[in-house]
């Protein structure tokens, strides 16, 4: 609950701070608290996942694109009342409608009993593998995964081609940019 | 007094729902596009958050196979969201790839110079 507290609070001042190096840190901060988060709610392949990805490959691509561009950002130069306004609106419906989930860690809900529950019972006897969620990503969701990696090497390539368009032969940051695509 | 019991019991959907709208207030009323690119990844943490959280059973231990472990947090949402998280950060390479060329082009990360300098032309 603190965590999750905290996380808010740095979101409120990642909407007001307009220096975006104290942004993009804050963002690295953000993905760790994330992270931590996950880690209490039982999800530590996700949580080492958004600690490696997260907080530090998207921190390093948004450094990287800071350097290449401006660091700081403009100020507002028009209203901001209405924009505030649709938000804080949106956000009283959409408690108003969580009103009637399930609570929080309950075993009994809808979303335990099904699916996962068969995964867990049944993960030993199809693949043998103690970790139940490398047995879903890579064996039962196998083709996921798949997509998934050629989603990655898609994005790799755009990114290849955007920076290395009309620069000619002397793109050194591209490579890096590159690099940190594949590696996740 | 049961409004604040029914908030605390849901307090994970509240942070979920505030991280929410906060991602998606910073995508339309800032014109900064490196600004807008993580507002976007605000909002995709918000639904790490909204699909990790019902997952979790209290006294449930990591989904891991072992003995003397009988409760077992829901594994489902660990693998989707793995997979989010790591084609948002290719999303978010692509997006930043774009910033960089529009930069190049027309020496401004404003959307609305940008697009002032486009009616110019």
């Amino acid at each position: 609950m603190v965590l999750l507290t905290l996380m808010a609070l740095i979101t409120l001042a990642i909407v007001r701070v307009r220096n975006l190096f104290a942004v993009v840190a804050l963002t690295g901060a953000f993905s760790f608290l994330m992270a931590s988060v996950m880690m209490v709610l039982d999800a530590v392949d996700v949580a080492m996942t958004e600690a490696s990805v997260g907080a530090g490959i998207s921190t390093v691509l948004m450094l990287g694109a800071l350097y290449l561009t401006k660091s700081r950002e403009a100020p507002p130069r028009f209203s901001q009342v209405i924009p505030v306004v649709v938000a804080v609106g949106v956000g009283a419906v959409l408690v108003y409608g969580s009103l009637e989930l399930p609570g929080f860690g309950l075993a009994d809900t809808p979303v335990n009993t099904h699916v996962g529950e068969a995964y867990i019972q049944r993960v030993m006897y199809d693949a043998d593998i103690p970790n139940v969620v490398t047995a879903v990503l890579a064996s039962y969701r196998g083709y996921d995964t798949l997509g998934e990696t050629a989603v990655i090497f898609t994005a790799g390539i755009g990114v290849l081609l955007l920076l290395s368009r009309g620069r000619g032969e002397d793109s050194q940051a591209d490579g890096g940019e590159e690099g940190g695509g594949d590696a996740s | 007094m049961e409004i604040l019991d029914q908030i605390t019991r849901h307090y994970n959907y509240v942070i979920t729902i505030f991280l929410m709208i906060a991602g998606v207030y910073i995508v339309v009323a800032k014109s900064n596009m490196i600004k807008t690119l993580i507002g976007l990844s605000i909002f995709q943490a918000s639904v790490y958050l909204l699909y990790l959280s019902p997952g979790k059973i209290i006294g449930g231990t990591p989904p891991i196979i072992g003995e003397g472990y009988e409760v077992y947090s829901n594994p489902l949402p660990h693998v989707l969201i793995l997979t989010a998280i790591v084609v948002g950060v290719a999303t978010l390479a692509v997006g930043l790839a774009l910033v960089v060329r529009i930069h190049e082009a027309f020496g401004s990360i404003e959307e609305d110079e940008v697009l002032r300098e486009l009616e110019h032309e």
